[in-house]
């Protein structure tokens, strides 16, 4: 059973399609990264998704209802806001609330869970708006793992974090997908991509142009066409570098 | 745990300030025939005053303050903004302009509750508004400045509305509506009032989990199972039916919904869920308390209760206004 | 001189001024306005103020319509011509002053207090029209009136309470109504004069009548204090009309006098 399914998923602005005729499915032990030039549609193919925007076709998560589908799926929008100055560990209790009333061993041990994975513990007591913008970012990513949904749907969230901290997410991801749990994530590093995601989905203007393993969707070809990059392919002993060296016309 | 503290902290505070309203009044009655007279024993004349005077009058400030509280904790936590409130935002002063329509067309003689549907149907009206022109996400400048205007256009109005009647009082019934108060009122006001109050209080209880994960903004709080469209209607109708209610027997009361969630935010560890009830409870204990300081201060003068209210808000607001100028500039 | 004398004898008969008295007479305060009424000879009181007209300030409204109302102002009662200008001493100060520095002649009246002073002012006023004669039968005619309603012996004590919870003591005209229809004023009794009454001093008082006046049209919070059920339950509670008749230094005044004593004399 997959943990998402979109068929011809379609999000118009206007009379214009934002999102155009998409399929996607994403099984559970996934990492797929979502891939695309500013405006390709990754933010909106999302949301309709998960049904926060009104979307033509059929999206697996969109058709259940609210609580199910919070249980189904969390959400890390990219704009990372937190409102008012709760402490750590209640704004990431804040993903227990489609569990239920909260404060049972269960919700501790996922809250506790969520804090050690983004290596947050010391951080729990700590007012989250008094934080660093990529610490406040790794504790959304932690609010999001514990709401422990099989799929997590994240938009770059790895934008503004230090490299370390880029790359243990990734990793976290991982990590997630070895537990038969599937990631949709968004991202713009396309070197990370290729070394982290399992598989890559590539949008061009609202429609899936690319849908496979790093390797093949990341071909000079597409490189060139939809990013306007003219980028140079290198095989190294830990896996492809994507080396991009000029911009095409 | 601490949350559980603070609530329990709060009621005994709120249950010590009615004991005070009711033993604190225009004339020295002692103690124990005081409360003795609260029981229908006693002297008749001292029943009176206990019954139907001092009773009605704590009951009032109780479930006003709790109104008021409530109501400022919720708008905040829904527009994710310290300064929203309803008296500085002008739904007070909406419901009061409803309530002096009312009473001034005679509708407020039509049936019991005429009175106060008019002013939640006006409270409504403005916080309808405000949502709109505050947006999603209420910027302070905007919210602001559109509660200036709905403050402003209600207060004419109701000006106008009190001018325009063959009322010799006409000033003093604008000072009333635009200040408000609670003193000398009775049951009947009380019963006029409190079931619309505590169902929009009801109503506004079942937004805390809502508006816990609203801190998070819209679309993490939709994707978390909220439903934002059900969340804006609970808010408007809970505090249309608060606000309009308490303001149709006690006048605009500002700062309340201002003063009571500030203070009590630190303690409640920020959480807008967990202040709405603890708001609710300091709301009370406040405006009993201002309700007391009106007949300490200045007992043979007719103080009314925002005055004092503003004296304490005003400075906050000030402070908090400082606070968010860096969003304001 | 007994040429004069029978001349203003004639007059008063005939309903015109004496000699040397003002021919055009303007009033710009409404207790004048009905004062100089009573008194002045057809034709003397050329304008009267607006209030005059309203029933609810003026007893002798109905009888005032004829009379062309001014708007107070100097200008306006300038192009009237007056001889004589009569005005109340709280009201219109800044006319008042102007008229007077034009040199004009401006009478001031005092608001009534006493029952002495309202036959004090029917002299004065008939003095300053020239109808002497007019005001001893109006006093005349007042003095019967007090004399057949003696006061209520052993009257309730009442309590005069009106909106925002204000009331009238010592040294009111409506105390002086109260005396002499009577009433024992709870007011007076704790040495009020103008002043407030705290709801709660007011039951506690243990008044046996509340008096308060009939409300204005729809009243609405400030104003419907008289209204609260703890008053109701303490004493029975009467509506007076306490504007036109209780005002001003009038025969209207026996009409209120008789009216307490009527409520009264119900509430025993």
């Amino acid at each position: 059973m997959s943990a998402l399914t979109l068929r011809g998923l379609t999000v118009r602005r206007g009379a214009c399609p934002v999102v155009d005729a998409v399929d996607l499915s994403v099984a559970p032990g996934e990492v797929v990264g979502l891939l695309g030039p500013n405006g390709a549609g990754k933010t909106t193919l999302m949301r309709g998704a998960l049904g926060l925007i009104a979307a033509d076709g059929v999206s697996s998560l969109a058709a259940l209802p609210p609580r199910a589908r919070a249980r189904a799926a969390a959400w890390l929008p990219q704009n990372r806001e937190i409102a008012w100055g709760l402490s750590v560990a209640d704004l990431v209790a804040l993903g227990r609330l489609p569990h239920g009333r909260g404060g049972t061993p269960a919700d501790r041990a996922a809250i506790q869970g969520a804090l050690a994975a983004m290596r947050l513990e010391t951080f729990a007591s700590r007012r989250a708006t008094a934080l660093s913008g990529g610490e406040q970012a790794r504790v959304l990513i932690a609010r999001a793992l514990a709401q422990e949904a099989p799929l997590l749907m994240a938009d770059e969230p790895i934008a503004g974090l230090d490299p370390a901290a880029q790359i243990a997410t990734l990793e976290l991801f991982a990590q997630l997908a070895r537990d038969r749990r599937a990631v949709l994530t968004s991202l713009h590093d396309l070197n990370l991509a290729a070394r982290h995601c399992t598989r890559l989905v590539l949008l061009d203007k609202g429609r899936k142009v690319a849908d496979g393993a790093p390797r093949d969707v990341l071909s000079k070809t597409n490189l060139a066409s939809v990013f306007r990059l003219d980028a140079a392919l290198i095989e190294t002993d830990a896996g492809l570098v994507i080396d991009p060296r000029g911009v095409l016309a | 745990m601490m949350r559980a503290v603070t609530l329990a902290a709060l009621s005994a505070l709120v249950v010590l300030m009615i004991g005070a309203s009711l033993l604190v009044g225009y004339a020295p009655l002692r103690p124990g025939p005081a409360l003795a007279a609260l029981f229908g024993q006693g002297d008749p004349l001292t029943v009176i005053v206990m019954q139907d005077i001092r009773l009605p009058r704590a009951c009032l400030a109780a479930v006003v303050g709790a109104a008021l509280g409530m109501s400022g904790a919720a708008m905040q936590g829904l527009l994710r903004n310290p300064l929203a409130e309803p008296g500085l935002i002008g739904v007070s002063g909406s419901a009061a302009l409803g309530a002096v329509i009312a009473l001034q067309t005679g509708l407020a003689g039509a049936f019991a509750l005429a009175l106060p549907l008019t002013a939640l149907v006006f409270a409504a009206g403005a916080v309808a508004l405000l949502l709109l022109l505050a947006g999603s996400r209420g910027g302070s400048l905007t919210l602001i400045l559109a509660g200036i205007a709905v403050s402003a256009l209600a207060g004419a109005l109701t000006s106008l509305v009190l001018n325009l009647s063959p009322n010799p009082y006409a000033a003093a019934e604008v000072v009333f509506w635009l200040l408000g108060s609670v003193a000398d009122r009775s049951m009947e006001h009380v019963s006029l009032a409190a079931p619309l109050i505590l169902a929009g209080l009801a109503v506004l209880a079942l937004t805390a989990r809502g508006l816990d994960a609203l801190t998070l903004g819209e679309d993490a709080a939709e994707a978390l199972g909220v439903s934002m469209a059900r969340l804006r209607l609970q808010v408007l109708v809970g505090t249309a039916a608060a606000v309009g209610a308490a303001t149709a027997v006690a006048g605009a009361i500002g700062f309340v919904g201002l003063v009571v969630p500030h203070l009590l935010r630190p303690l409640m560890r920020a959480r807008p869920g967990a202040l709405l009830a603890a708001s609710a409870l300091g709301g009370a204990a406040m405006v009993l308390a201002a309700d007391l300081a009106v007949r300490l201060i200045l007992p043979d003068r007719d103080l009314k209760l925002g005055v004092v209210m503003a004296l304490i808000g005003a400075p906050l607001f000030l402070h908090l206004i400082f606070r968010t100028r860096k969003e304001l500039a | 001189m007994r040429f004069g004398a029978a001349l203003a004898i004639a007059g008063a008969v005939l309903g015109v001024p004496a000699w040397g008295a003002p021919a055009r007479v303007v009033s710009l305060n409404v207790c004048t306005d009905q004062l100089a009424h009573l008194l002045a000879a057809p034709g003397q009181l050329i304008s009267v103020s607006a209030l005059a007209h309203d029933p609810r300030s003026s007893a002798y409204a109905d009888a005032l319509a004829d009379i062309p109302a001014n708007g107070g102002g100097a200008e306006e009662v300038v192009l009237l011509e007056p001889d004589l200008i009569l005005a109340g001493t709280f009201t219109t100060r800044a006319t008042v002053e102007m008229l007077e520095g034009l040199g004009h002649e401006v009478a001031l009246f005092p608001p009534v207090t006493s029952l002495s002073q309202v036959t004090e002012h029917m002299a004065r006023m008939g003095a300053l029209l020239g109808r002497e004669d007019a005001a001893r039968n109006l006093i005349a005619a007042f003095e019967a009136g007090l004399d057949r309603t003696p006061p209520l012996p052993d009257g309730p004590r009442t309590l005069l309470y009106y909106p925002m919870g204000s009331t009238a003591g010592r040294g009111t005209l409506a105390d002086a109504l109260m005396e002499a229809a009577g009433l024992t004023n709870i007011a007076a009794e704790m040495g009020l004069s103008y002043g407030t009454l705290q709801l709660e001093q007011a039951v506690l008082a243990a008044p046996d009548l509340i008096l308060t006046p009939a409300p204005y049209a729809r009243p609405t919070r400030a104003t419907d204090l008289p209204g609260h059920p703890a008053l109701r339950a303490v004493a029975p509670l009467r509506r007076i009309e306490a504007g036109a008749a209780w005002s001003c230094e009038t025969p209207a005044l026996l009409q209120a006098i008789a009216d307490l004593r009527a409520l009264a004399e119900d509430a025993r």
